[in-house]
Formats: C-alpha cells, structure tokens, sequence
C-alpha cells in the first residue's frame, strides 16, 4: 500500500478526457465486479427475511427486516446452535494449539543454531501444497486406530497438523528478523531460555502470530471435508457439514434454507468487515512473497 | 560447567521442537507415506489383504469401467483448470490493474472482491444451487422476467451446462485471491520504473505487457501453481452442486468425487475399495506434485529472464 500511494503520482494528470477515456473504463469494470460479488450475498441475506412464495416472485424486492420467522425456526426447530458451538469448540482448540506449537518450533528453529535445525525446518514445509484431502484414507485409518474416529479430537489433531507447516514458515521468518541484542542482555542478566521466550521474545512475535492465526482460522473454520469423513454422529457436526444435514432437511422451505445460509455466513462475513485489512494480509501472505 | 549449560539448552530446544515435530509425522507425513503403502494392497472392507504389486494402479488406468471413469474425471478437471485460468486468473489480473489505480472507491471494492473468499465453499456450493434452480432459481426468474425465456436452462441438470455452471460459482467465490496476489505485485513496482515507462510510450497494451506483467510473474507463479493444485483437488463445490456421482450423467465428474466415491462408496453403488482408491490418490498426488513443480521451475526460470 505504501508503494501504491507513490505511484499515483503517475496518474494525477487526471483531465476530463483522460478520466472518462482510460480511468472511466476501470472505473465501470470495478463497479460492475463489486456488483458481481456483492448480489450473490444481498440476495442470500434478502431471501432470509422472506417466505417461500415472496422469494418465487420477487426474489430481488427489500424485506420486511422484522419477519424473522425464518430465523427462529432455525434456532429453535434445527440443531444449528450445536453445529456453530462445535464449530467454535474445534477451530478454537484447534488454533490454540497451532499457534502454541507453531511458535515453539519456529522459536527453536529462528533462535537456536543445532544440527539438523534445517532439516527440521525443510519437515515442516513438506507438503505445504501438496493436498492432505487425498491422504484421507490413511487418516480415517489412523483415526479408527487411535479410536477418535466420529469424535472431534480427529478434526482438531488435523487441522493442528495441517495448520503447522504455513504457521512455523511465516513465524520462523519473522522471528530470524528481531535483533539477538534483549535476549542478549537477558541472558547475561541470568534469565532462563524459557524466560526469555515468555516475557522477551512472545510479545514481539505477536504480528507474526495475527497473520498466521488468520491464515489458519478461515478454512479450519469453513472445512467441510474432514468432518464428511471423521464424523457420524449430528451433535458433533461443524456447521459446513450440519448446514448439509439441514438443507436436506428443509428442500421446500426456501426462506429457512436462505437463513441458514446467512446465518452460517454472519460470523464470518461480520468480522472480515470490521478486520477486512488484517484478514487480506493474512491470508494473501503465503502467496505474497 | 559449559557442557551443563549445553546440555540444558539441548532439553530445551527438544521441549520446543518435539510436540509440534509428532503432529506432522503423524497426522501429515505419516498418512503421506502410507497412502502410497496402501496402493499395492488388496483391500477388504478396512482389512489389508495381500500385496498385489501394480494391480491397482493398472486396474484404474487400464481396466474398464474404471478406465472411462479414470479419463472421464480427469479430462473434466483438465477443462475445470483451464476455465478457472482464464476467469479467475485473467480477471482477477484485470481487476488487479482496475484497484492498482487507486481510483475513488478503491477500498471498497477491494473489500466486495474479496468478500467470497471468506465464505465457506459449502455456504456458495449451496447459494448457486439455489439460484440455478430450474423454476425457482433467481437466474431463471430473471431470464424470464426480461424476455429471455429460451435462455432459462435447468443449468444443473443437463450435461451441457452443469460442469460450467460449477466452474462459474468457483470463479465468483474465489476471484479475489489472484486479485488481491497480483494487487501485491503490481503495489511492489517502483514508481522510477513506472515513470521510465511513462516517457516511451503512451499505450496500456505495451505498458502491461512489457513491465506490469513480467514484473508480476514472481505472483503469477504462486497463483497458478495454486490454482493447479485446487483444480485437481476439486471436491466441496462439485459434491455438494452435483451429487458424489457427478451428475447428471458423470457430466461433472471429478477426480476428487471419483477417488472419494472409489475409496469409501457412495449410496447407490455400496462399492468401498481402499486399494483402488489409494492408487487414485497416488496418482493424483504424484501428477499435481509434477506439474506444480514443473510449473514453478520453468515460471522461475522466465523470471529471472526478465
């Protein structure tokens, strides 16, 4: 962004013709696409205040915002508060650890020089793209042998695993960039290692960790398949995968479906706006390098 | 008292390292391995029965009907990537260039682009489920409402249309991730670069193509070899918008439903063969591993041509 506000310089020269001529263009392409992307969602948060036979003929006309018909039968008819309490209670175990073993590693990898610290770090980055998915059968194997299987201790062992490899590469790289000279000084003043990474080195990782931690909440929080695979029993469905029991559930009701779906979009959807610049960062960042 | 301090240091490089260390070996590099072991195995059910070599690898390339449905899915996925090339990609490059500019309105529409990606795949899946439905659908209540009544298709539900409708939902859920990636490389070039450019020529066509785009090709890499990787993967969206078989017809048959269908059965057909399925995934795996990489080295190699 800071490279950005030097180059409009270049296109300060911003006369009537040339506005209308080159600018006016991208102009009505950024317009249109921000309409593209933005329907699907109105339509979506549209229909979920209207009944079956209102969506059928005027699918594109204002609600009544007070009808919320539609979204008490959902919380109260449907196990869809279950689904999004076992959606926290699993990404937020699930992050917990990642970031909690994630900083260890990189801690030791950035901040100690030891045989093999290379290799270890060339371990976590195997399979950074290669896809997990296809691993499935293996792990539904490992699952039923360590008896998890349709238990949420599979999907959080998972997404901890998964989630390691982009956390200790973005944090290692972080961490080799902070100066030796506090731990240093902590040192000679006879601070343990364990000190010096709790009350030194932690609260400067903490950007680090944000990025990382949003890089990891999104598809933990949106996944779908591992749960398909993992688990059985509908009280402990995440919600992708109890929002599929329950739109099997409501095929004719299309207000309670578009409910749903809003309703499962909300959280994420409300947080991406208030945080729009952190979550953009942070999940560009594996690829912005 | 050295060798102490040595020693305890050591223990405490192994406390850091060794938790995090078990969670990939197990749950990654472990399932990794093991999916390439299982392949040479014939499968009972969950029972591991006798090594039989290649048979698996040559009963799913060579061997009808798994051999259709081998090239089915893959040809669909050959199609699905290079569809997503030119939409994902290519748009997301121009809306790239659009949001460079920095015109009024800028962050706003940055935010609208990339507010699908966000979205679960299951929550889009199902929203383009019901917008493309055949009499309720807003597509084709729209279609009808301004006229256009011989256009109104039930999108889903015939093979000529059900592969591009899917393709068409994953280009809008996920457009503003080359978007934002190529923004990046674009936000990287010096403005003197820019400025030298601004004295020789007046044109867009020679500026883009001469100087935005090699010097967004280090983005350019990571983004294809992405988007290489998800089209070969392709799961959620085809699972939930057409069904495990790939309906109607096969018609959008993917590797990823077609490995998920031959490892653990679907309904109609019952039929659960690990063995057939792990040497899908090792082929899979083994294909994406190669192209990615291939892509990378010879994209990397142009680069530094640049």
């Amino acid at each position: 962004m800071t490279v950005a506000s030097a180059s409009t310089s270049y296109y300060e020269r911003r006369g009537l013709l040339g506005t209308l001529g080159r600018d006016g263009l991208l102009q009505i392409i950024l317009v249109a696409n921000t309409i593209i992307m933005l329907a699907p969602i109105v339509i979506m948060v549209f229909s979920a205040f209207k009944t079956t036979p209102q969506i059928f003929q005027s699918p594109f006309s204002i609600p009544d915002f007070t009808n919320i018909e539609n979204f008490v039968k959902i919380w109260t008819q449907t196990n869809f508060l279950r689904y999004l309490l076992n959606s926290f209670l699993v990404t937020g175990a699930s992050m917990v650890l990642i970031l909690t073993l994630g900083t260890m590693a990189a801690y030791a990898i950035g901040r100690y020089q030891f045989t093999g610290s290379t290799f270890i770090l060339m371990f976590f980055l195997a399979g950074l793209t290669l896809p997990l998915k296809l691993a499935i059968i293996p792990l539904f194997m490992l699952m039923r042998d360590l008896s998890i299987l349709n238990n949420q201790l599979s999907l959080i062992f998972v997404y901890t695993a998964m989630g390691l490899p982009t956390t200790v590469f973005i944090m290692t790289g972080f961490i080799r960039t902070l100066p030796s000279e506090l731990e240093d000084a902590a040192r000679m003043d006879g601070a343990s290692e364990a000190r010096i990474m709790w009350s030194i080195m932690l609260p400067l990782v903490r950007p680090a960790m944000v990025i990382a931690g949003i890089q990891n909440v999104v598809p933990i929080w949106n996944d779908f398949f591992f749960p398909l695979v993992f688990i059985q029993n509908d009280d402990l469905k995440t919600l992708p995968q109890g929002l599929t029991t329950f739109m099997g559930e409501y095929t004719t009701d299309w207000g309670v479906l578009f409910s749903g779906l809003t309703l499962s979009a909300a959280p994420i959807i409300l947080i991406y706006i208030v945080l729009s610049r952190q979550f953009i960062a942070g999940m560009t960042s594996g690829a912005v390098k | 008292m050295p060798q102490l301090r040595m020693t305890g240091r050591g223990l405490w490089i192994t406390v850091l390292i060794v938790p995090p260390l078990v969670f990939v070996a197990l749950f990654i590099v472990y399932p990794i391995i093991s999916a390439f072991a299982y392949a040479f195995f014939d499968w009972q059910g969950l029972r591991r029965g006798a090594f039989v070599g290649f048979e698996n690898f040559h009963t799913v390339l060579f061997v009808e009907p798994y051999r259709s449905w081998t090239i089915n899915a893959f040809s669909h996925n050959v199609i699905v990537f290079f569809a997503l090339m030119v939409l994902q990609n290519g748009v997301g490059f121009i809306m790239a260039y659009a949001l460079w500019r920095e015109l009024p309105g800028a962050r706003f529409h940055r935010i609208a682009v990339f507010l699908p990606v966000v979205l679960s795949t299951i929550i889009v899946a199902y929203l383009f489920k019901l917008f493309l439905h055949p009499l309720f659908g807003v597509v084709n209540i729209s279609l009808r409402g301004i006229g256009l009544d011989w256009l109104a298709q039930p999108w889903l539900g015939q093979s000529s249309t059900a592969l591009w409708s899917l393709i068409i939902a994953q280009a809008w859920h996920m457009v503003g991730f080359p978007t934002l990636v190529f923004l990046a490389g674009m936000q990287r070039i010096p403005g003197e670069i820019l400025d030298a450019v601004r004295m020789e020529t007046e044109s867009e066509w020679v500026k883009i193509s001469r100087i935005v785009w090699p010097l967004v090709a280090p983005s350019a890499t990571i983004v294809f070899t992405l988007l290489f990787v998800g089209a070969f993967n392709w799961f959620e969206l085809p699972y939930i918008m057409a069904g495990l078989d790939g309906s109607p017809y096969g018609s959008t048959d993917v590797l990823g439903l077609y490995f998920y269908r031959t490892a653990f059965g679907n309904v109609s057909s019952g039929q659960q063969d690990f063995g057939l399925g792990s040497a899908l995934a090792v082929l899979i795996f083994i294909f994406i591993a190669a192209v990615a990489t291939v892509i990378t080295v010879r994209l990397r190699a142009r680069e530094i041509q640049v």
